[in-house]
Formats: C-alpha cells, structure tokens, sequence
C-alpha cells in the first residue's frame, strides 16, 4: 500500500509516476472521506498519507507547477469550508429553531417561504427607494402625492391611518403615488416598465422556486414506486433523536406504543368491512353539511361587503367601529370557527386519522378559497363603481378648470398657466390604491386576530389551567381543557393562506411584502415564545402525507389561484386617468410595446411581433402539452419497470434457496448412502438418529465483521458445507 | 489532542473540518463538552477516553433508548466498554448532523439497531428494538402475540429477498423511502 520511505530524490521516474497517480487517487477519496463510515483515525491516517507524499513530491525544480496547483486546492478547499460556516451562522433564528425541535417534532416547513419571502420585498424595496431617494419628485410636487384639501384636516389622524387612509394612502405604499412619467432623473430610470417588470417578476421567481422545492422532495421521495413500509418506517424511523426532555421522550414513547398497536389492529380489520351502508350514509351528510357551511360563509362575505359599500357611500364617520371593519372581522372570524365546525362534523365520519386530517386540511382550503374569491368579486363590483365615478369626475375637470381661467379666455387660445397647489386639484378615485388598501386592512386584522387567539386561546388557557387547577373539581390539566397543543399544520395552512393574500395585493401595494416580513419576525418570536411556554406536544402526529411536497402542492395552487385575479385585472381594466406609473395608458401592458417601440431597434419589433403572433403561439403550446404527455407515460413505465424487477428479486432468490437446500439434501443423502453402505456404516446405524438432529441447514447467517462486509449475491444465506465434512471425524472416533 | 485539554490544535481542528460534516464552532463546542466529562486524572492523558456511564449523562443521550447501543458503536475502544475517545465523539456528532449524508445515516442506524452484531437484523434484533422504542415500563409493552404480528409485519415489507432477515441494502432501499429519516436522526450539542 505505501511507498517505501525513500527520499524522493531518489526514487525513478516510473516510482514517481506510480506515486503521483496513488496520491491523486487518494485525494479523490478524500473529498469524500467525510462521507464514509470510517473511525476517524482510519481517516486521519488515508489523509496524513496524501499530505506526506504530496508534500514530497512538490519538491525538485520540475515540481513547482504541481505544488503550486497543491497550493490552491488548499486554499479553495479552505475558502469553501469558511463559506459554509459563514452560512450556517446566518440562518436566521438557528438556535431558537433547534431549541424547539428538541422539544418537539422536528418540522422546518418555514424555512421554505422564507428566501421567497425575503427576496419579494427585497426587489420591490429596490425600485421603490429608486423612486423616491434617488430621482422621484418628493411628496407634495403632485397631485398624485399629496393629500387633498378636504382631507387634510384629519389626514394624521390614527383612526385615519389605521385604516391607511389619509397620510398614507398618498405614500410610497400604494400604487396611486408612483409617478407615470415615462423617464426619470438623469438616470433615465423607466418607472412604469420597472413596475411593471418587477411585478411580473417577482411573480416568475415565485412559481420557480416552489416548483425547484417540489421537484427536489419529488427526487428525495426515490420515484414513489411504493409507499406501503408503514410497520418498517414506524420502527426505524419513528424515534426523534433530537429528544432531550424526559417528558417529551415518555410522551414519545406512548405514542409510538399506541402507533404500533393501532397499526396492527388497522391491519387486522380492514379484512373485515361492516355495516358499510350507515358509514357511506353518515359521509355523504357530512359532505352535505360542510357545503352548507361553505356557501352560507360565501353569501356571509358577499352580504357583509355589499353593506360595506353602502356606508362608505353615507360617509364612513357616522357609523361605529364594528361597521367600519365588519368585512375584515368577518372574515377572520370566519377562519377561526368554521374550522373548528368542521373537526366536529368530521367526527361522523369515522375515517383514519391521517385521511381525516387530509378531508380537514382540504375543507379549511376550500373555505379560505371562497371567502377570498366572493371578497375580490364584490371588489370588482367595487372596482366598477369608482371608474364609473372616474368618468363623471372627468367631466367635470374640464368644466373646473374653465372655471380656473374664469371665462377669460376663449376655446382655442393660450395662457400662462395659473399655478393651482397640488392639494386643490380635484382628484380622481384611484381604484388600484383602493385594492391596495383592502388587502393591507385584510392582512393587518388577520394579523390582529391571530395574535389574539394566540394570547386568549394559549397563553390565557394555560394560565387559568395551571392556577385553577389548584381549585377545581377535576383535574383541568389532564382532562377538558388542559394545555393547547401546538397545531402544526393548521399554522402551516395559515402561512400559506398569508402568502397567498400577498401575492394577489403586491402589484397595487409595493410595500406590502416588506410589512409581511416585519409582521412575520414578530409572528415567530410570539409563536417561539407560545410554544415554549404554553403548549403540549400533540399526542398523536400524524402526518398529512409522506413528504413534504403536499404543502408545496398547495402553495403552488394557491400561487396559481392569487395571481389569477391581479393579471385578470391588468388585462381587462384600463388604468386610472391620474394616479399610478400607467395612467394614462389604455391598457397597463401598453408600457412593453411602448418601450419596444421607442427603446429598441426596430427590427426587434418586428421579431417581437411575430413571435406573439397566435399563430406561433399555439403550436408552441401544443407541442409543450404533447411533451409533458409524453414525459408522464414514459415515468409510468419506469414504475412499472421497478415493480416487476422487485417481483423477480423476490422470484429468483427463492429460487436460488429453493435449489441450494435441495442440493444439500441430495449431498447429505448422498454421503449418507455411501457412508452407511461402507464397512463402518453398519455399526453406526444406532447413531443415525442422533446425527439427524445436527443438520442445520443454516437459515441465518454466520458470524460476519461487523458493518464492513460488503453483502454478496445472497445475503444473509450462506450455505455451509461445513456440517457434513465434520461428521467424518466424529463417527471415526469410535 | 494536545498536551492540555483545554485546546485543540489548530491543524487538527482544520482536519477535523475536512473529516466530518461539523463546522468549526460545533467542534470547538464538542471540544469543551468533552473536556467537561474528563475526570481530573483523565485531563493530561494524550487520548483520554470518556467511560460509557458519563457519555451517557449528557443530556442530549439522556433520554435516547439507543444510548448505549450508540456508545458501543461509535467506541473504538479494544475491550468493547463504550467508552469514547474525542475522535469517536466527533464521529458521533457528525454522522447525526444536520447535513450528513443518507449513506452515513442508514449506515450507523442499522449498526445500532443490530443489537447481536452480526451483520443483519434478525427476529431478535427487531424484538429488542420494539422493546426499547416503547419503553421500559411493563404496561406498555406489546403482548407476544402482538409482537410477532409486527415482527411478520416487518419483515413482509422490508425483507426483499425473503430470508428472514433485514440486511444493509435492503435496511438502506426502506429508509432511502422514508420522508422522516433524515430530519428525525439528528443529535445537535
């Protein structure tokens, strides 16, 4: 194995060479030396040697390239291990999240959204500061930007701006402040098309990053040919190491005992199958009462819009501060206890708890999905009302601005321009500020409210639990209402539905990512806090499905779901006249074939031109779905492929024993024959019988070291002729 | 190791980093941790060793039910007593860190879970193994015939070439399927 301790002077070139090929064959082994299961002398020792005889074979003249090449492998090996401590360092909340895992189930679902989470408000920030910081005109230079005189009085008011109104409605938070000039600042910065841009963009990085996620569980979950290992994962994959708490770990073991026995009893029961008529009874009523509640929430949300309407029609002050925020408060409040209503219509459905908790976690979708949806649709009715005030108000400009000139003038004739403050121009309804301002209102109390469950429904529960307890007549910990457990996947389920309100307001709130994240820094520091302190591991996990990806699948919908509605709107809805970087536009893409005409060649046109052309287009479109009907058969076949090689795995190898025990029965019988025909035999027919019971035909495997042995072509069966050679000697002895 | 417990040589430590999947604050804490269970005597030996029973103290093993079945095989030690050497320590905390491979995980899980060391594992293995995942207590126990079931159970799933045993590969082809391996093997200091 190593060379002898000559000096290297010495040794031929042939020895050198042979030498130089060891050395690099070693250091291939040790980029992946970490990865073998090795004590750590074996591997400091395969180390040590490359690093001698590297050393010694950098010496001599003609060496100094290869030392210098040495040289820097060592350096980029040691730059890569300081980066990657660097980036361990920096995952955000790293100690808080181990401290919690080692109390409860590990499950680092968050870590997902946060990069897309973090880098949505990073772009948005950007253009956002390239507005105002570097080339924007400031607040108050435009009409756009500034307050109206009417409003000024309450404009910093906090009832006002709680509800974003007032000083805020004309800030950097809404879309109706960004300015539509084509070419900003000396820098000619194009505001409309970096809108524009950016929030298609931002979009684009979002969809690409939750598929990557789910394309990379789809590869670790190993093709999915074949999920029934339940016994075999429960056993050897049940216990969390991370465990460190006796409490937790007696927990554990409960649960892990009822798993097992639950399973077995499963087993043994879905043979039988009775009364199966009043079970498919009790299903569907209970599908039928879930509808009933979703669409009565439906009608609530529509109800309680259209109400809405009304009093901001009579002037928001005259009514109180329940009516003024009913749609928010509804609709939160909705999402609390229409969830709860379905745990409890679930529990006439007697269906196994993981498939329970698959129904749940889908009705909780479905209902979050309608109630956004009717609350959009009675936005559009909305979003109809103001351009049609829009239209009156345009009417009436001219007829205000005839009025500036005071009749002085005659039609067609010019004048120096009067200066008017910006604060007195009248102003059109900016529809697109107003979605923006619904979806931050909607955000803000779903945020209030979910604090306020945390603190009522945790924290004042385990504290009236804990000091109650001392005086009541059963024992509130152990039963009715004892601690709060911690919800994983209702809290996921909520993460995901906040995303999703994000993503639908971002284009007409650019600041709202930002807010998202500050609201989700105080989120996990309350939750961390709450879960430490007030709640209990849930007895029972049971998980929602084998990976990962069902979340990532549910992401990706309602990625999918939200965008829906902010491209509906860009399309079909022509701009406000006066506030925004599209007004003025016929329509808000008008901005790209704007620039494509001004800004670039005017080939580039041209071939744009032609290849948005339908007749393009669609053929592309078919060819892509011909293309994932293709890639979906050939993965199919795959599957089949590694089930029927599995089915001959198991053929052949039964067979092979099958043949082996065969042939060491035909040997033994054959040894027999020979041995009882021979002169000796006949003395020792007496000792047949007893010879009979040292036949093992070993079923289990011999004595092997430990861990190293690399399993031949049948594992765990080794035939052993052993047995028969030895009864020779032993009968001879007599 | 060096002379005094108290350090740790610097091109040891950039060895180590290369050797295991630890970053340099997690073996400069493994160092301390360590040096902590030394008795006094120990302190000044070249390579102490750490007796099982005080590996077994530390918290994050406490109350692990595969503790001493880990000691015993991350111990390097000839008379087979489970007691640790700082190398081995690192060993340990590196096949159950965070970004340690599959290969290594399933590897070391199937070595303590083989409980005779023999190379498989067999009825009795997975018996003591449901033994220790549910607890020490009688009552919670499975009862014989409970228990065969879910040994028979097992082994119709996992065992692919039907002999009676669970082998690495076929330990390895189970646990490669499992979405909670990974996540769930995991010892952090």
């Amino acid at each position: 194995e190593k060379v002898g301790e000559e000096k290297p002077e010495v040794l031929s070139p042939e020895e050198l060479e042979k030498l130089k090929e060891e050395v690099d064959e070693r250091k291939k082994l040790i980029s992946t030396l970490r990865g073998k299961p090795w004590p750590m002398r074996k591997k400091l020792e395969s180390h040590e040697f490359v690093e001698k005889y590297e050393g010694a074979l950098g010496k001599g003249k003609s060496r100094k390239l290869y030392a210098y090449k040495v040289m820097m492998l060592k350096k980029w090996m040691k730059f890569q291990r300081d980066f990657e401590n660097f980036k361990t360092a920096c995952v955000p909340w790293e100690m808080k999240i181990k401290e919690i895992e080692s109390k409860y189930v590990s499950y680092l679902f968050l870590l997902y959204p946060c990069t897309v989470l973090l880098v949505l408000p990073g772009c948005l920030l950007f253009f956002n500061l390239a507005e105002k910081a570097l080339m924007g005109r400031p607040y108050g230079s435009m009409p756009r930007k500034t307050v109206p005189r009417a409003d000024e009085a309450n404009a910093m008011d906090f009832a006002v701006l709680w509800d974003f109104g007032g000083y805020a409605q004309y800030s950097v938070l809404f879309y109706g402040y960004y300015n539509s000039q084509r070419a900003i600042g000396w820098l000619k910065f194009r505001m409309p098309l970096s809108y524009f841009l950016v929030g298609v963009g931002t979009v684009a990085y979002s969809y690409m990053v939750v598929i990557r996620t789910m394309a990379r569980n789809a590869n670790e979950d190993g093709g999915g040919d074949n999920n029934s290992f339940n016994f075999s994962w429960k056993m050897f994959t049940s216990w969390d190491y991370l465990i460190g708490n006796p409490e937790t770990a007696d927990n554990k073991f409960a649960s892990i005992t009822t798993s097992f026995k639950e399973a077995i009893l499963e087993e043994q029961e879905s043979r039988k199958d009775d009364n199966i008529h009043l079970t498919r009874f009790l299903r569907v009523l209970a599908n039928f009462l879930v509808l009933c509640c979703l669409a009565g929430s439906g009608y609530l949300i529509y109800f309680v819009v259209r109400r809405s309407q009304k009093f901001a029609l009579e002037g928001l002050e005259s009514h109180s501060w329940w009516e003024r925020n009913e749609v928010n408060m509804v609709m939160s409040l909705l999402g609390m206890f229409c969830p709860m209503l379905f745990d409890v219509i679930s529990a006439l459905e007697n269906y196994h708890p993981r498939i329970a908790l698959q129904w749940q976690l889908g009705r909780i979708f479905a209902l979050f999905l309608g109630n956004l949806y009717t609350f959009i649709i009675a936005l559009m009715d909305e979003i109809n009302l103001k351009r049609e005030e829009e239209e009156v108000l345009k009417l009436n400009m001219t007829i205000w601005e005839a009025s500036l000139y005071n009749g002085t003038l005659g039609v067609n004739s010019t004048a120096p321009p009067i200066t008017v403050h910006p604060a007195d121009i009248p102003r059109g309804p900016c529809w697109e500020t107003m979605v923006g301002q619904e979806f931050v209102r909607l955000i803000v109390s779903d945020t209030m409210t979910t604090y306020i469950t945390l603190l009522i429904g945790d924290f004042l529960r385990a504290v009236l639990v804990r000091f109650l307890n001392y005086c009541w007549c059963w024992d509130l910990e152990a039963g009715f209402p004892s601690y709060s457990e911690f919800d994983v996947s209702g809290n996921v389920l909520g993460l995901i539905f906040n995303q999703g309100m994000i993503w639908m307001g971002a284009f007409y709130a650019p600041c709202l990512p930002a807010l998202n994240v500050l609201r989700l820094h105080v989120s996990m520091y309350l939750q961390c806090w709450a879960v430490m302190c007030c709640n209990v591991p849930q007895e029972r996990v049971f998980k929602a499905s084998g990976s990962n990806n069902f979340y990532m699948a549910m992401l990706l919908v309602i990625l999918f779901l939200s965008t829906l509605p902010a491209i509906y709107t860009i399309v079909t809805i022509p701009p406000s006249f006066d506030c925004g970087p599209f007004s003025g536009k016929s329509r808000m893409f008008d901005v790209i074939q704007e620039t494509l005409e001004s800004d670039f060649p005017a080939w580039f046109g041209k071939v744009f031109s032609y290849a948005s052309n339908p007749g393009l287009v669609l053929p592309f479109l078919l060819l892509m779905v011909l293309a994932i009907y293709y890639l979906q058969s050939t993965s199919k076949s795959y599957k089949q492929a590694n089930l029927e090689l599995k089915k001959k795995l198991q053929t052949v190898s039964r067979t092979i024993n099958k043949v082996l025990t065969l042939i060491q029965h035909l040997l033994y019988s054959l040894f027999m024959s020979s041995y009882l025909s021979s002169p000796l035999g006949g003395e020792h027919r007496a000792h047949q019988g007893k010879s009979n019971h040292q036949i093992p035909p070993s079923a289990t495997s011999p004595p092997a070291p430990r861990g190293h042995r690399i399993p031949g072509p049948l594992p765990g069966n080794q035939w052993q002729p052993a047995p028969s050679v030895q009864r020779v000697p032993n009968s001879q002895r007599h | 190791m060096g002379t005094t417990a108290s350090q740790l040589r610097k091109d040891l430590l950039s060895e180590y980093q290369e050797l295991t999947f630890l970053t340099k604050q997690e073996i400069i804490l493994a160092h301390k941790r360590f040096s902590e269970l030394l008795s006094k005597e120990d302190r000044n030996v070249p390579t102490p060793r750490v007796p099982m029973e005080k590996v077994l103290s530390l918290p994050e093993l406490k109350s692990n039910p595969f503790r001493k079945r880990i000691c015993h095989v991350f111990s390097t030690s000839d008379m087979k007593d489970g007691s640790l050497t700082f190398e081995d320590f690192l060993d340990l905390l590196s096949a159950f860190s965070d970004p340690a491979t599959l290969e290594i995980k399933s590897h070391y899980a199937f070595r303590i879970f083989d409980f005779d060391d023999d190379g498989t594992l067999d009825g009795g293995d997975l018996e003591k193994l449901v033994n220790c995942l549910t607890g020490e207590t009688d009552d919670t126990r499975l009862t014989t015939e409970e228990m065969r079931q879910l040994i028979s159970n097992i082994l119709e799933e996992s065992d692919i070439d039907k002999d009676g045993t669970v082998n690495l590969s076929e330990f390895q082809h189970v646990i490669s399927r499992s979405p909670d391996f990974v996540s769930s093997f995991k010892i952090v200091l």
